[in-house]
């Protein structure tokens, strides 16, 4: 067993190492990503040991560098991008969704898309405009694409394997605020399948699903919910595109009562997708409506009005308890 | 373009350092373009040695020394902002800067080159133009203070909002100058850039368009060496100014550490658009002196010997030096700037200090500017819900 205590970030970055080292057809592109180790370090020392051609420093334009990777996968690469804040992705927006997440199909299943993409993203750094934004919503909508967000050091570590692994592309979103949370990670275990969802904290009053930087709150309100007498069940989702329904339904099934939390909006949010398919498959199950915390419709605020817009402990709290008020 | 051309040019405003009281000539008569090739146009050295440009020299003639000491303060009190600011955030007061040590005379000369009635598409560095445009200078701490997104209104002195998302400016500047061209106007637009932002795509499509239109713009590329960790080499392979070539417009490369020479550069370029002539390209060769943003590390990246070579052509110092030499300003002058500065920096501090944080039910404003009722319903709950808190408290 190598188990290793390290954030997030780190862990991340050792699972590219790994990949690098696996594989000479990986490659790293983006931004910064070489000398600078990327504007959060995510890569730091990859260029070093790689070299320029394995850790690519791109011309600052995301369509050039999802295009080019595109490019690059025909070619027989395996590109793993990095966008370097969730808000700049949009310039990429029209090579990922006209180009990347169609290519297979389009080829009759005879090209492969082996893209990771990589976003940091949502909000609680208190970042300037476009720094703090959720757009995985934006991004399951759209077949051809997986779409996934580690919670943790381990799975981040893990994730990332599978991730590279994938002869599909995978926009991997990574919860920028816990990118310095420290947790173990075995880097010999057998991971789980990366669309399988965990149960983090079981219960059996109801059942709090969350993926990303949610997932951490979500145990925490748990806890909190705890003291009062209450006993929650915690999944995080890992996956958000495709979304885990057996295991959100066995929970759900087990407490009659779902809550959904994401940092995204609520209004066309994965949220409505769960509520959605949750009601459908537990109908009978049910105790009370699917409810859902997230962020509103109003654009991502500036950061001294953050802590109001994200879902918080209190916020999730009033959740639960209108939950089991029904 | 001949220097006898140039010598039926009314006598231009005066490159005062009062924002918004310039008021421009009639549209030049000049129609071919001077450029620079390979070396930059300069017209100050970095010893504050006045070097003559033929083709340039006719756009600063008439600035006067009161002037040359009006570009002067516009400099300082920018870098003493600039540096106020950088303070402020390692104080905590902002969350984040994006200094412009080392541009101050990229920006201060252009900005003073616009007119009242033009337009300037700014990104997120362009403190000296927002200075010359008059826009006050604590306006744009909010953002990155967190307070808002933004801060200011646009159409105030025609300044429009900072730019994030590198480059997208470019193609509003170009769109603003088709419809200006549209009206019959003469008003000029200028969008400002980085090395970096050249490579986004929206650039390219911006010097198309601007091109295919014939539009008023002036693309205005602060060559500040780096982009974040990447040099110019990760951004092209030709002097960016050539890129105009290939759009069909011309490209001129500029000291930018020299005011006199962005200024002269600009009034060229400003009053083509003007009179008709479509876009330019101005690439400002200057230097990024500090870090990308406060939160960069530029240690990790480049060398301190760099910075010490660009530290030699400093912009400030080499007006400075040709003020001296040329006994436009005097001790007494200085010693009254000095004291501006503090002052500045004071109030700067002052205001920053005292801006409250929004009120928390602003997130829900101005979303849309004709309601929408799902906001509605949520901004309802959300007041419902942090009364709940005063009830509890029994507020
Ligand atoms: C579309 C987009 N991608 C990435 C970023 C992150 N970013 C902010 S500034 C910057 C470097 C910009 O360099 P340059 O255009 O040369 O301007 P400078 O900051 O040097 O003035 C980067 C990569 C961004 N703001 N927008």
């Amino acid at each position: 067993m190598a188990v290793e205590k390290m954030a997030l970030a780190k862990a991340i970055n050792e699972s590219l190492r790994h990949a690098l080292e696996a594989d000479p057809k990986v490659l790293i592109m983006g931004e910064d990503v070489g000398k600078l180790g990327g504007v959060f370090r995510v890569t730091d020392g990859l260029q070093k040991d790689f070299g320029e051609s394995r850790v690519i420093d791109t011309p600052l334009a995301e369509s050039g560098i999802v295009g080019t990777a595109i490019g690059l996968a025909l070619r027989g690469y395996r590109p793993v991008v990095e966008i370097q804040f969730d808000g700049f992705v949009f310039p990429a927006y029209d090579q990922i969704v006209t180009q990347l997440a169609k290519m297979h199909a389009r080829a009759l299943g005879t090209v492969r898309m082996p893209i990771v993409i990589r976003i940091p993203y949502g909000g609680g750094i208190g970042a300037v405009e476009h720094h703090s934004e959720s757009p995985e919503a934006l991004f399951a909508h759209v077949a051809g694409l997986k779409v996934v967000s580690p919670s943790n050091a381990s799975d981040a570590y893990w994730m990332m394997r599978q991730a590279v692994r994938s002869d599909d592309p995978v926009i991997f979103f990574e919860p920028k605020r816990r990118y310095w949370d420290k947790a173990d990670v075995d880097t010999e275990a057998v991971p789980g399948p990366l669309h399988k969802a965990d149960v983090v904290r079981e219960g059996s009053d109801l059942t709090l699903a969350a993926y990303g930087p949610m997932v951490k709150l979500c145990q925490e309100v748990a806890a909190a919910a705890g003291e009062e007498g209450r006993s929650l069940e915690v999944l995080d989702l890992r996956s958000i595109s495709p979304i885990d329904f057996d295991t959100v339904q066995a929970s759900v099934e087990k407490t009659g009562r779902l809550v959904v939390v994401h940092e995204a909006p609520v209004f066309f949010g994965s949220g409505a997708e769960i509520a959605a398919r949750i009601t459908e498959r537990c109908f009978y199950h049910l105790e009370a409506p699917v409810l859902r915390v997230g962020g509103y419709h109003a654009p991502y605020p500036p950061a001294r009005l953050e802590e109001e817009y994200l879902p918080d402990l209190d916020r999730v709290l009033d959740a639960v308890d209108r939950s089991l008020a029904y | 373009m001949t220097v006898e051309s140039t010598a039926a040019r009314k006598p231009r405003r005066s490159a005062g350092s009062k924002a918004g009281t310039t008021t421009g000539t009639k549209r030049a008569t000049r129609k071919s373009a001077p450029r620079g090739e390979g070396e930059p146009i300069q017209l100050l050295t970095p010893e504050g040695k006045r070097v003559k440009n033929a083709e340039y020299d006719t756009y600063v003639e008439d600035v006067t020394p009161e002037d040359l000491r009006g570009l002067y303060r516009d400099m300082v009190l920018t870098r003493r902002f600039d540096a106020e600011a950088t303070s402020l955030q390692r104080q905590g007061e902002l969350g984040l800067w994006a200094s412009l040590l080392g541009q101050e005379a990229a920006q201060i000369g252009s900005g003073r080159a616009t007119r009242e009635d033009d337009h300037v598409f700014p990104t997120y560095r362009e403190h000296g133009v927002a200075w010359c445009r008059g826009v006050d200078p604590a306006k744009l701490l909010g953002m990155f203070r967190g307070v808002n997104n933004g801060g200011w209104d646009p159409n105030g002195n025609n300044f429009q909002l900072y730019t994030i998302v590198i480059g997208s400016q470019t193609l509003h500047a170009t769109g603003y100058a088709m419809g200006v061209a549209m009206d019959g106007a003469d008003s000029a637009v200028i969008a400002y850039f980085g090395d970096g932002a050249s490579s986004q795509g929206d650039v390219s499509e911006a010097f198309n368009f601007a091109a295919v239109y014939n539009a008023p713009v002036v693309f205005f590329c602060q060559n500040n060496q780096w982009a974040i960790s990447e040099s110019n080499e990760k951004q092209t392979r030709v002097p960016l100014y050539q890129r105009a070539q290939g759009f069909g417009f011309p490209g001129v490369r500029v000291d930018g550490n020299d005011v006199l020479a962005t200024l002269a550069v600009s009034r060229w370029a400003l009053e083509r658009a003007r009179h008709g002539d479509g876009p330019s390209l101005i690439e400002a060769y200057t230097y990024r002196m500090g870090a990308h943003t406060t939160s960069d590390d530029p240690s990790r990246y480049r060398h301190d010997d760099e910075r010490a070579a660009w530290e030699a052509k400093d912009p400030i110092l080499r007006l400075r030096r040709h003020l001296e030499a040329t006994h436009h300003a005097d001790d007494a002058f200085f010693e009254e700037l000095e004291s501006e500065s503090e002052a500045l920096g004071k109030r700067v501090r002052e205001a920053v200090r005292s801006m409250p944080d929004p009120d928390r039910h602003a997130i829900f404003e101005n979303v849309y500017a004709d309601g929408h009722a799902l906001v509605d319903e949520e901004r309802a709950q959300f007041a419902a819900y942090q009364a709940s808190f005063a009830d509890a408290e029994g507020v």
